[in-house]
């Protein structure tokens, strides 16, 4: 179903506490969605915020939350029973490319949007996951895959940055006369997207990458969620390399909930208050 | 081309102000796709982050919205400023104050930056300190429109409420005032909308203004007032959302058509569909826009496809009705 006018409500079906700052709510609740899109999550009283659907079921789907601000700080003490309302699904989602030679990046929560997507691709995929310790790596068991991990203090696999990885196998792909990625899918910190964006670009590599900011209505009208000439809510959160290239907003300017531009940073530590 | 107080449009379309207007690259965009005039999201008198979310919510035949008037403040936009300077289409900034003074200060300012024409929104019902206590009283909407008529450089667009008791005569003190346009409707209500299953507003606001097709009768019948009372333009809007809309709006008197809700409807190519249709039943009616221009105010009642054989003279049509209701 879609549920894209006025909320519905929707009770907790169960939750899984990936680590203290990580949970997963489920609903048994039926809903149309592609890998990528959103639905908006609105605790009455409190407020209503865009997340990616992260598991997806005929009956069931689920969404992972990372405790950082007030809002999501109460999402993770959500238990089963209580209710939320849901609106949507949101946005257009990732084009799915039926090719052995695809690649899925993911940093940190940007692992909550790739999952479905990771069991929707071939299985022969190239599936690198980063984050800042071993206990930030999201769904240990979950994929059938196997995923490359990094970490920034090398408690987990490569010490450094997903895109070191990346790139060496692009570089192994292009050494040893492989066919090189057909597509690569991105979503983590908008830096990390961009040293993606800009590693595929250097070898003629297309990529999609989900973007994130501000959001009021969810439908395209409000105009909050702006980044250059693109309305992330219905022209994204998913956009291709080629108008990411268009995009100057990317990786470098997003609005502050007055509709002020700042430079990314500023944006993520209010995003982060 | 349209001219349109001295501005040059290349469709009758106007952008609602509130609707995606938050940088030059989408105003840009808009423009692109069939928009003759595009509005920014009103611009005020200092910092302010508007409401918490659920802001904005669609109920199928049409929105119920409390944004909240969010502003980075007219003197904090330096870069949107110095990027709309570079623009190749016409630009008409909203503004609000929540005060004559500081509607004065902001237009003051804007008016300097260099907009085609200058909006004042004096009928947001979703701030309990701004706009539309303005939009309500004639004393005060001509107060605010004399004191920002005094600053600026450009013209100026009174934007005014459904709320009005007689929005005619609000406009009548808008047009004496200095006003060179009316634009009408903002939003209606306001409304509720509750969850029953909490038992609580939706909205953070709680309450929040009405748009789209469900207003669109209203806004038709404000039109149709205010067409009676001032022989300044009218930019009419109010669930606009079809190309037959647009047509109902024009007989009410508007010369000029704006769309904002219907981007949820049918896209940002709106302006192009809407374009494509209004240009198709014109033709096919073998009239034109300006002879359907306050049609429906034609003594005669003339059913559309006569109207080219008794054109209706706008102007003169228009100043004799002025004239009448000017003692």
């Amino acid at each position: 179903m879609i549920f894209d006018q006025k909320p519905v409500m929707v009770q907790v079906a169960g939750k899984t506490l990936h680590n203290p700052s990580f949970a997963t709510l489920f609903f048994d609740v039926a809903i149309d969605f592609h890998p990528g899109q959103f639905i908006m999550v609105w605790l009455p009283g409190v407020d209503e915020k865009p997340y990616t659907i992260s598991y997806h079921a005929p009956k069931q789907f689920g969404i992972t939350i990372e405790a950082k601000g007030r809002f999501s700080n109460q999402a993770v003490t959500l238990s089963p029973g209580d209710q939320v309302g849901i609106r949507g699904p949101f946005g257009n989602g990732f084009d799915i490319i039926p090719s052995p030679h695809v690649a899925v990046v993911a940093g940190g929560c940007g692992m909550a949007p790739l999952a479905p997507l990771v069991e929707r691709l071939d299985p022969n995929l190239f599936f690198v996951h980063g984050a800042r310790t071993k206990n930030f790596i999201l769904y240990h068991r979950r994929f059938a895959v196997q995923r490359h991990f990094t970490t920034d203090d090398g408690s987990l696999g490569h010490k450094g940055f997903v895109t070191d990885l990346l790139a060496a196998e692009i570089e192994r792909r292009t050494d040893q006369a492989q066919p090189q990625f057909d597509m690569v899918y991105a979503c983590g910190p908008e830096m990390m997207m961009h040293a993606v964006f800009t590693l595929c670009e250097a070898r003629g590599i297309p990529c999609q990458v989900s973007l994130e900011r501000y959001m009021r209505c969810g439908f395209g009208v409000c105009g909050a969620c702006v980044c250059s000439d693109q309305v992330v809510c219905t022209d994204g959160p998913v956009f291709h390399s080629d108008r990411l290239g268009q995009m100057a907003d990317f990786n470098r300017t997003a609005l502050l909930k007055s509709g002020q531009p700042v430079a990314l940073s500023a944006y993520v530590s209010w995003r982060c208050q | 081309m349209i001219e349109f107080l001295g501005i040059q449009l290349k469709t009758p379309l106007v952008l609602a102000s509130g609707i995606l207007g938050n940088n030059a690259d989408i105003l840009s965009r808009v423009h692109g796709a069939g928009c003759g005039l595009v509005t920014m999201k009103s611009i005020g008198p200092a910092p302010r982050d508007g409401h918490n979310n659920p802001t904005v919510i669609d109920l199928g035949c049409g929105m119920i919205n409390a944004v909240g008037l969010p502003t980075p403040g007219y003197d904090n936009m330096d870069a949107e400023w110095q990027a709309l300077a570079d623009r190749h289409f016409p630009l008409n900034a909203s503004i609000y104050g929540g005060s004559t003074a500081e509607f004065a200060e902001v237009a003051r300012f804007v008016s300097d930056q260099g907009p085609d024409c200058i909006e004042i929104n004096i009928s947001c019902p979703n701030s309990d300190l701004h706009g539309m206590l303005f939009g309500v009283d004639e004393k005060a909407a001509h107060a605010v429109t004399a004191a920002v008529k005094q600053v600026i450089d450009v013209p100026l667009i009174a934007k005014l409420t459904p709320a009005a008791p007689d929005i005619g005569r609000i406009a009548k003190a808008c047009e004496d005032a200095g006003a060179d346009a009316i634009c009408a409707i903002n939003t209606a209500g306001p409304g509720m909308v509750i969850d029953i299953e909490t038992g609580r507003p939706v909205l953070a606001f709680q309450k929040g203004g009405l748009s789209g097709p469900m207003i669109k009768p209203i806004a038709i019948r404000c039109v149709y007032d205010i067409f009676k009372t001032v022989s300044i333009p009218i930019i009419g809007l109010g669930g606009i959302t079809t190309g037959a809309d647009a047509v109902e709006m024009f007989m009410a008197g508007a010369s000029l058509v704006g769309m904002g809700s219907a981007v949820r409807y049918r896209g940002i190519q709106v302006f192009d569909m809407v374009h494509r249709e209004l240009v198709d039943w014109l033709a096919a009616h073998n009239t034109t826009r300006e002879a359907v221009m306050g049609a429906a105010h034609h003594p005669a009642g003339t059913p559309a496809g006569t109207i080219t054989r008794e054109p209706v003279s706008i102007e003169k049509d228009h100043t004799s009705q002025h004239r009448k209701n000017t003692p």
